[in-house]
């Protein structure tokens, strides 16, 4: 698995590059502005089998520019994997990866590479054409929604099956993180899809489409 | 030809004013001298703010046919009123006090005076030297001879008619004077507008009050500007000294410690790494905060129109978000607005009691219109202590304004104006 990072503080870029080598990723470019990334993007081959790990904000503007450069690699090179990292979380930019409902895409805090096995378990994710979505937004996500009836409706332990679920986990992660069977996560994750009218798919990323979609209905 | 119609169109316009000044101008002096003369009656104090609102408006009527039919602009004078002025009669006597105490009022009743006499008399000059003529030529086709016959001795101008030959005269006379009439009557027009001036426009000693009055607000806006960041870095300071750095300086403590037992007691020191992991971790959080506080990082990176959308998609009530800007203002000025539509969107959610919220963001004619509203139960005053100050000093150091309507029962409708520029 190959990978394009960009990045601009240089400390970060380093452990990144050491972490992923670490992981038995190979860095096929490792670079710190948004030309540049633009540029290693371009010159992946139509077949390689690369994942993006970039930085939302980039030199020169310092601005979105590392977020508008995956967005615009995606457009050219449908089902890119871009992972986005980011200083803050902002459903705004969430929803931007997301738009094309391609899947492939990830939007975390940097924090998260504090637990590396989560990190470079996002990554794969990511990679293999899943989703991978920071916690900070599912929650803000049901925090907003919470008086809302159908949510209402949910036991408190499904709403953490929910919660886990929009992030992207399967439901053996989600067996994995709770410490229950995956047999009660697949009737919990039934029972959530029942209540809030959702239509049952196999396909993890399909799934947590439908997940963001129902919660972000309404607007 | 276009002379021609000119000088006509000047020439009905000064018509007009003629008519509607001596009945305008007569009648307001008139009520103006009475009204005041009552105050001490009593009755004055009722009918004074009246009558003079009634001159301000007669006033400003003219001031904008000067500027549309000759081009001559006039500032108006007057000192605005205070913001809390009060209702009721102790409001009117107040009111009736700052409206006599105004030395615009007192300019303003000499002009209606000079206006009736002078006034008229220039502009009457207008209609007249294109409709005199007229009369010139109606004499000498004919109708001189009945009114001589009847022993009326009439005189155009200065020919005294008495023969087809004066009547003649007096035609050639009338010609003489449509030819100046058309040379001249948007020029008497003109006259007549800048004589207005003369005695509407702000003297020099309002002129000054005026950069006084601007100079005490500058001094005002700035103290508010000084006073509130001064208290912003207090607050950062106090966030940071309590917070991130406490933290950090656990995570060193921490960290000694585990040097020394990491042979010693593996698991004590694992316990330790993951605390100190942990503390790094909420050090950052608390930090993420705390930007978000000083400059939000959507702001820096999409500018107001996205950091208002993205405020609105962590509210708990559905805020529908519209923005029409055709570039960025400049920083502070951006910060000012996203600020104050982040306190104001507060408000809403805090007392407001509503279930939708809108917020419009636009941009014309060099201001930038914020506009909140809610359908909640409205009440809402800009008073001492209440957040809807904070916003106007806020935006009262970029000479921005705030403009509520609240009536009880709602719906809340906050407007915020700050002129800039966008780039």
């Amino acid at each position: 698995m190959r990978v394009v990072l960009a990045e601009d503080l240089f400390l970060l870029r380093d452990g990144l590059v050491r972490m992923l080598e670490a992981f038995d990723f190979e860095i096929a470019a490792a670079v710190e502005t948004g030309p540049e990334l633009t540029k290693a993007l371009a010159e992946l081959e139509p077949d390689d089998d690369a994942v993006a790990i970039v930085d939302v904000r980039l030199p020169p503007s310092h601005t979105d520019e590392g977020l508008q450069c995956a967005l615009a690699a995606r457009r050219a090179r449908p089902g890119l994997p871009v992972l986005v990292l980011s200083q803050h979380v902002e459903q705004l930019y969430a929803r931007e990866l997301l738009a094309d409902g391609n899947g492939g895409v990830g939007y975390l805090l940097k924090d998260r590479v504090f637990d590396a096995d989560q990190f470079i378990d996002a990554v794969r994710r990511v990679a293999s054409g899943g989703t991978a979505m920071d916690p900070q937004v599912i929650q803000q996500l049901l925090s907003r929604r919470s008086a809302d009836q159908p949510l209402g409706k949910l036991t408190p332990r499904e709403r953490e099956v929910l919660e886990l679920m929009a992030q992207g986990r399967s439901n053996a992660a989600i067996a994995g993180e709770l410490v229950v069977t995956e047999r009660a996560i697949a009737k919990h994750t039934s029972n959530i899809f029942g209540k809030l009218d959702l239509s049952v798919s196999d396909d993890d990323n399909r799934r947590v489409l439908a997940v963001l979609a129902y919660l972000d209905q309404e607007r | 030809m276009t002379r021609v119609r000119e000088s006509v169109i000047a020439g009905a316009r000064g018509l007009f004013l003629s008519v509607i000044m001596l009945a305008g101008s007569i009648t307001l002096f008139v009520l103006s001298v009475l009204s005041i003369a009552f105050i001490t009656l009593g009755i004055g104090v009722f009918t004074t703010p009246l009558v003079l609102t009634g001159v301000r408006k007669w006033a400003d009527l003219r001031r904008a046919q000067a500027g549309a039919w000759s081009d001559v602009h006039i500032p108006r004078p007057y000192r605005p009123f205070p913001a809390d002025l009060r209702r009721g009669v102790t409001g009117q006597v107040e009111r009736t006090s700052l409206l006599l105490k105004d030395p615009a009022t007192w300019r303003d009743l000499q002009w209606l005076l000079v206006d009736m006499t002078a006034g008229y008399v220039t502009v009457i000059f207008a209609p007249a030297l294109l409709l005199y003529p007229l009369y010139g030529y109606v004499l000498a086709l004919g109708v001189w001879k009945p009114i001589y016959d009847a022993g009326g001795g009439e005189w155009y101008g200065f020919i005294h008619v008495t023969s087809q030959t004066d009547a003649n005269m007096a035609a050639l006379l009338g010609t003489a004077l449509g030819v100046v009439g058309i040379f001249s009557s948007p020029a008497i027009l003109r006259a007549h507008f800048l004589l207005t001036r003369s005695l509407l426009a702000p003297t020099v000693s309002m002129r000054e009050r005026e950069l006084a009055l601007r100079v005490d607000r500058l001094t005002e806006t700035r103290h508010d500007a000084v006073d509130s960041s001064a208290a912003e870095l207090r607050r950062i300071e106090r966030d940071l000294h309590d917070g991130a750095q406490a933290r950090l300086v656990a995570m060193g403590m921490d960290l000694g410690t585990i040097e020394a037992m990491i042979e010693k007691n593996p698991a004590k020191a694992k316990e330790l790494i993951a605390k100190a992991r942990q503390n790094s971790g909420e050090a950052l959080t608390e930090l993420r905060d705390l930007v978000r506080g000083i400059h939000p990082p959507v702001l820096a990176e999409r500018g107001l129109g996205d950091a208002v959308k993205a405020l609105a998609l962590r509210l708990p009530v559905r805020t529908d978000v519209d923005v029409e800007l055709l570039g960025r203002a400049d920083e502070p000025v951006e910060a000012a607005a996203y600020f104050a539509v982040s306190e104001a969107l507060t408000n809403t959610i805090k007392h407001a009691g509503a279930d939708r919220v809108w917020v419009d963001i636009h941009h014309a004619q060099g201001m930038l219109r914020i506009a909140v509203t809610d359908n909640g139960k409205g009440g809402a005053s800009i008073g001492a202590g209440s957040g809807l100050s904070g916003i106007e000093r806020r935006l009262g150091t970029f000479d921005g304004v705030l403009a509520v309507s609240s009536p009880a029962g709602g719906p809340t409708m906050v407007t915020m104006e700050i002129p800039c520029e966008l780039s």
